[in-house]
């Protein structure tokens, strides 16, 4: 499943990389777009906090303590 | 560890040292025709090595041979299964290549998953044909509350699911052996991960014995065994042809052949991945070292071998596959994979089969 497959999810400003937790304006992102495609997002693109992240056989549910659950699958 | 398995080490029946034998490269495919082929005989050490050694240009070869030992030991079946981790992170021991440490700076955070949660998650792999479903959880061994959550989860999955339930929850006390096997638990997961003269290079928290006790404590109580490991992890042509060995040593009921997908965060983070070539070798050498088990693609197939790799991998050996997700990482969708096996015409393995 692509990693931005089927997810819901309100539109935010993404202020963060989702899978390196870095500034998304600071450098170069794409091999962390790349890897998104196997892999669930692992950072808060709101506030970079770790989420919490539940992988199931067919998608993921991944919760931020402060911004909500963003899902897939 | 029994003594046994220290005998292992030196060479059986039909084994010799690398390079004696006759014609040696093109010779070893003749023997393990004969060998593993003709008499389901499973290659030793040295004769992995020299699987894994073949020049390149033998691939085909090697592959179309794994494939017909398969065929002829094993059937054409495709056994499917779905995994899920009850749960994630946070793990007291130090496998350099897991995420799930909480000794290493991983993103991954600890999180659990209800009951009804994995109930679902049995479901949607059971949508998919698979007949397997494991249940994961990243610890040294199970404490209380892990087995009761385990013990519920089973409990309702075997209530709602037409589905073989297995587990993987690190090492076991016999009691916790005795439950699980009580619980109705068809088959355990409990990879060596590596060979053992190099597990103290990628665990230091606990022993290759400890790993291996566990594993003759399941089979002994009658449940399956599952157990294999991670190609790539620094370890040589040399130990992967040892690793084989000591599989075929053990001989359980499955095999799950890992390929290195390098986690951030984790001591093995730099470490490349391994080649396509490389890995189909892996695969037919293994394959030929274990005639007669469920040899499972497990993590890391899509990276390493891409969509055509993995076809060529089907027909070079293996004969199951995980479907849909890992724990932390996602897969292939089980679409795809089952379309794959509807274009090998290879059959997905029922239910009535595994019992």
């Amino acid at each position: 499943m692509g990693g931005g497959a089927g997810v819901r999810f309100s539109p935010v400003t993404e202020t963060y990389c989702d899978h390196c937790g870095a500034v998304l304006t600071d450098g170069d992102h794409r091999r962390c777009r790349a890897a998104r495609e196997m892999e669930p997002p692992r950072y808060c693109p709101e506030c970079r906090r770790r989420l919490v992240v539940q992988v199931t056989p067919t998608g993921w549910t991944a919760g931020c303590a402060r911004h909500g659950t963003r899902t897939a699958g | 560890m029994n003594d046994n398995h220290e005998a292992s080490a030196t060479p059986t029946t039909g084994e010799y040292p690398p390079g004696q034998a006759p014609d040696a490269q093109a010779g070893i495919l003749a023997v393990a025709r004969a060998q593993v082929l003709g008499r389901g005989e499973g290659l030793g050490e040295h004769q992995v090595h020299e699987c894994l050694t073949l020049p390149d240009d033998r691939v085909e070869d090697l592959l179309a041979l794994a494939h017909e030992v398969r065929m002829r030991w094993c059937g054409p079946e495709v056994e499917v299964e779905g995994i899920v981790s009850v749960k994630t992170g946070g793990c007291p021991e130090d496998c350099h290549f897991c995420s799930q440490s909480g000794r290493f700076e991983s993103p991954v955070r600890a999180a659990w998953l209800d009951v009804p949660s994995l109930v679902r998650a049995a479901k949607e792999t059971a949508a998919t044909g698979a007949t397997e479903f494991c249940i994961v959880a990243a610890v040294r061994g199970p404490d209380d509350r892990l087995m009761a959550q385990v013990r519920d989860g089973v409990k309702a999955i075997q209530d709602e699911v037409d589905i073989n339930i297995a587990c993987s929850l690190g090492m076991l006390t016999q009691e916790q052996v005795d439950d699980l096997a009580a619980m109705g638990v068809h088959r355990y997961n409990h990879n060596l991960e590596t060979p053992k003269s190099h597990f103290q290079n990628v665990v230091t928290t606990h022993t290759w014995e400890e790993r291996w006790e566990t594993c003759e404590m399941v089979r002994a109580a009658g449940m399956e065994l599952c157990c294999g490991g991670i190609v790539g992890m620094g370890e040589t042509i040399a130990q992967r042809a040892e690793f084989a060995a000591q599989l075929g040593e053990l001989a359980p009921d499955e095999v799950p052949l890992n390929f290195l997908n390098p986690r951030p965060g984790t001591p093995f983070a730099g470490y490349p991945m391994v080649e396509g070539v490389e890995a189909l070798k892996t695969i037919a050498a293994f394959r030929l070292a274990l005639p007669r088990t469920i040899l499972r693609y497990a993590g890391g197939r899509e990276l390493t071998l891409g969509d055509l790799g993995t076809k060529s991998g089907m027909l070079g050996g293996i004969n199951a596959i995980i479907v849909g997700n890992y724990l932390t990482t996602l897969g292939r969708s089980a679409d795809r994979d089952l379309e794959m096996l509807g274009e090998l015409k290879m059959p997905i393995k029922a239910l009535s089969q595994t019992l």
